[in-house]
């Protein structure tokens, strides 16, 4: 699939301003400078500021300690790409385009906690599968939400697709289940499937997320074929939690990584990996359809670190 | 979290007690785990650096070295300063001020998603509540059906809280555009907003605005003239309790273009320590008014910032649960039974109704997060509301005798609530059996003061599920998943309780 090649420059632009507000970039500090404990401190400060975590941090740092101590590391800019080697093998070359059906509609499940960008992301998934020249249904299953059904459907005028809706407060598996009839009805490419913000500690909600799952899997043969969770890059170490328990409920086949744009840098995906493996297959780098990327370990890690 | 720094300090200074004196060192090394625990809640970097610099002079001046119990004076020393931090109790008084004349106008910002419109909803409850007409007007002319949200929402509040005082809704549909495309139109709707409210003489005015980031300068630019032409009382900036480290770039920058009067943190209904809370109020100085802790319209609560200590170290608030019962029964109600229970004469009826307001009081598992030293346990417990309709169905098949003083439910009758429930006889008789014990313990906690009941609640609860909540452990269906993993938790409790005496 070619869905989305990242152009790396327009990511960097897109975060361009990160760096200025943050001012000193960790280049900065690195370059031309003789390793020491000091920057060792700096390097730590860097790395937990970014959201990767205390953990994760420990371990990268630890590693870049030892090798000072063997006086293997002894200049700034030595430390800095040799971080950048150890953080981009993090994410080893996969792929990470969308998961699609070969023989039938592409059901792509979006979920994630209150807020984070779920719908915004739908809109730019959309936009981007139609430049690629597939047809495109959305079902609006966030039935709970005051407006969110609206919401969608104003992406979808906009985008110019269909949306499958049901009643306000109704049961969101129940649109599911229309919207993949509908779907396989019309021979769409792809469906995608919007759903209500939940906690992951909403044991009630998430189940619901379970049933949503099974009621969509039972229609098209292997749906969801893709179940992405948007985490919103400007969260702290709860998105791990996040991570884990929906990849539970919902089995999650990847991470759409929102609010890129700000002056988060997003770490917590490093953390995550830590610990679940889920591939990070899109960044989110605004709020308008077309503010959407592929996710690239280089671009990325570029960004986290500032150059 | 604070069980780690519990267990990291005491493990620290254990090691050195064998060598008889504790050292400044030692207490360095206790506080690295202070460190470690406030970074892991998302506490920013730098405000931890700065905080553990103060609690370690603070803790080497007081000489905790000398003292009997170090450890304990540590936490007590961290807890303080952390209090101290969130905004001692000298704050600001917690609501929104009154003007005459009015209306009052309270304006909210923050970043996308962070839960302002939600809030604006919470908001306007609370104040019909307390007698107060709003309006809610809708400034957010960027997000897709953001206006229709924030209608739904004030239809939602006059439905949900019928008479009483007005909830209004000003909108201006028809001018919301693409993002970016209608910048500063929001300034117009709110003025209009505010003209509307005159007329209508309404008592507050709650501006919802567009969700931005603190570095868009065009939009940021709209909130700031808003704030110069409409002066609001209040300026309320919203932030997600799960944010990291980021918290600090953009409140800082949200303060910097806005004077931010107040700090509304929202879903704090997760499981997030909430550390963003410290790294906020460290940035604006503003105060933390209130908290968001759910979707629904009721789930906003004022703040406290000794119990926010507790929760971010990880404590448990128990006075948040005792008062949230309270709001939840009346005081007459409470009054009788807490007498019944007193004279260990609680019956089935009582019962079921403690059952029912604690399925009203939302996510058992909110609630119990309240609890100190359960937190481990939650994640394992599973109360499905069939499952206390069971429990239900089985009450409800007792005779009114029989609920009084289920003592007299023999065999028979035994056999007759089960069939008459759909359940087994031994659930009735599990059921009659959890009852008698936890009348038993209502019993002696009704007949202890309130100090005695929290520090009661608080040894139960670390006793493992059992006296956590009279009427929730062991219910017939609840069940636990591996029941194993609340062994250490029981330990752990008993540790403490050790170490206390
Ligand atoms: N669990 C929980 N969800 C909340 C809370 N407050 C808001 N939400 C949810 O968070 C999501 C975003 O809330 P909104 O009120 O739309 O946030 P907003 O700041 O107005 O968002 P934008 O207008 O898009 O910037 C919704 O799904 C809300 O239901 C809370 O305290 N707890
Ligand atoms: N800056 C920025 N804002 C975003 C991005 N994605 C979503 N948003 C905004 O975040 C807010 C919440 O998004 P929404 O899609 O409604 O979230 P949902 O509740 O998860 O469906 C909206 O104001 C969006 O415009 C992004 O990548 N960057
Ligand atoms: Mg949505
Ligand atoms: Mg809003």
């Amino acid at each position: 699939m070619g869905l989305f090649r990242a152009t790396v420059g327009k990511l960097r632009k897109g975060l361009a301003r990160t760096r200025e507000a943050l001012g000193g970039s960790l280049r900065g500090l690195l370059t031309g400078r003789r390793l020491d404990e000091a920057l060792i401190k700096d390097l730590e400060r860097r790395l937990i500021e970014s959201d990767v975590g205390v953990r994760a941090t420990r371990r990268l740092i630890e590693r870049v300690r030892e090798d000072f101590r063997r006086g293997v590391l002894t200049q700034g800019d030595e430390v800095l790409s040799h971080l950048r080697r150890e953080l981009v093998a993090m994410w080893p070359e996969a792929d990470r385009s969308l998961r699609m059906n070969p023989d039938g509609v592409t059901v792509i499940l979006v979920t994630g906690i209150n807020g984070v960008g779920k719908t915004t992301s739908i809109a730019k998934l959309c936009k981007a599968l139609r430049d690629e020249g597939h047809s495109v249904l959305l079902g609006a299953c966030d039935t709970f939400r005051a407006g969110a059904v609206r919401q969608l459907e104003i992406w979808a005028e906009r985008l110019g697709v269909d949306v499958v809706k049901g009643q306000q407060g109704g049961d969101p598996a129940a649109v599911a289940f229309d919207a993949c009839s509908a779907a396989v009805a019309r021979g769409v490419d792809v469906l995608i499937l919007d759903t209500a913000g939940r906690l992951h500690t909403q044991d009630p909600l998430m189940r619901q997320l379970e049933k949503i799952t099974k009621v969509v899997g039972r229609q098209i043969e292997g749906a969801p074929h893709e179940v992405l969770l948007v985490l919103d890059a400007t969260s702290g170490q709860n998105a791990l939690r996040q991570a884990e328990e929906f990849s539970k409920a919902a089995g999650v086949t990847g991470i759409f990584l929102a609010k890129l744009d700000g002056t988060a840098r997003g770490g917590i995906v490093v953390a995550i990996r830590e610990s679940v493996d889920i591939p990070v297959k899109f960044v989110g780098i605004g709020e308008t359809p077309e503010d959407v990327e592929a996710f690239e370990p280089e671009a990325f890690v570029e960004a986290l670190l500032g150059d | 979290m604070f069980e780690r720094v519990t267990e990291g300090l005491s493990g620290a200074l254990r090691r050195l007690s064998g060598q008889g004196k504790i050292t400044e060192a030692n207490v360095r090394e206790a506080m690295d785990e202070v460190r470690t625990s406030l970074l892991e809640a998302d506490v920013h970097y730098e405000v931890v650096e700065s905080f553990c610099r103060r609690v370690l002079e603070d803790a080497l001046g007081r000489e905790v070295t000398k003292s009997l119990k170090p450890g304990q004076e540590m936490i007590g020393i961290v807890h303080e300063r952390l209090v101290e931090l969130l905004g001692g109790p000298e704050e600001a008084p917690a609501g929104i001020m009154r003007v005459s004349p009015g209306p009052t106008v309270v304006m909210m910002c923050g970043l996308q998603g962070s839960g302002k419109t939600t809030t604006c909803g919470k908001l306007g409850a609370y104040l019909k509540k307390r007698g107060r007409s709003v309006m809610l007007a809708a400034c957010d002319l960027q997000r897709p059906a953001a206006v229709e949200q924030l209608e739904t929402v004030a239809r939602q509040v006059s439905e949900e809280m019928p008479g009483g005082a007005q909830v209004h809704f000003y909108g201006e549909p028809e001018r919301c555009a693409e993002y970016g495309k209608a910048v500063g139109v929001a300034v117009q709707v709110a003025q209009r907003a505010l003209a509307r409210a005159r007329e209508l003489g309404v008592d507050t005015l709650i501006l919802d605005t567009a969700g931005r980031l603190h570095i868009d300068d065009a939009l940021m630019g709209e909130l700031h003239q808003m704030q110069r032409v409409l002066q609001p009382h209040h300026i309320f900036l919203v932030v997600d309790a799960m944010t990291g480290q980021d918290a600090v770039n953009s409140a800082k920058a949200f303060h910097a273009r806005l004077t931010v009067d107040g700090v509304i943190l929202t879903k704090f209904d997760s499981d997030t320590r909430g550390g963003a809370a410290i790294s906020v109020k460290e940035v604006t100085g503003a105060p933390i008014r209130f908290i968001g802790v759910g979707e629904k319209l009721g789930a906003l609560e004022e703040f406290h910032a000794d119990r926010m200590a507790g929760r971010i170290l990880g404590m448990g608030d128990v006075v948040s649960l005792v008062e949230k019962a309270q709001e939840e029964v009346s005081e007459e109600e409470a009054r009788k039974l807490e007498e019944k229970m007193a004279r260990g004469e609680m019956g089935m009826d009582d019962f079921l109704k403690q059952l029912r307001t604690l399925r009203r009081m939302g996510p058992l598992k909110q609630l119990m997060g309240m609890l100190p030293g359960v937190g481990q346990a939650l994640k394992d417990v599973h109360i499905e509301d069939d499952q206390l309709n069971r429990v239900e169905a089985m009450i409800q098949s007792m005779t009114p005798d029989e609920r009084a003083r289920p003592t007299i439910i023999n065999a028979s009758r035994r056999r007759r609530v089960a069939r008459g429930s759909g359940t087994r006889d031994q659930d009735v008789s599990q059921l009659v059996k959890q009852f008698n014990a936890i009348n038993k313990l209502t019993k002696s906690m009704a007949q202890m003061g309130a100090a005695g009941k929290v520090r009661a609640v608080k040894e139960l609860g670390g006793a493992g599920l059992g006296g956590m909540m009279p009427g929730v452990e062991g219910l017939p269906a609840f069940r636990t998943k591996g029941s194993t993993k609340s062994a250490p938790i029981r330990q752990r409790a008993k540790q403490r309780k050790k170490r206390r005496r």
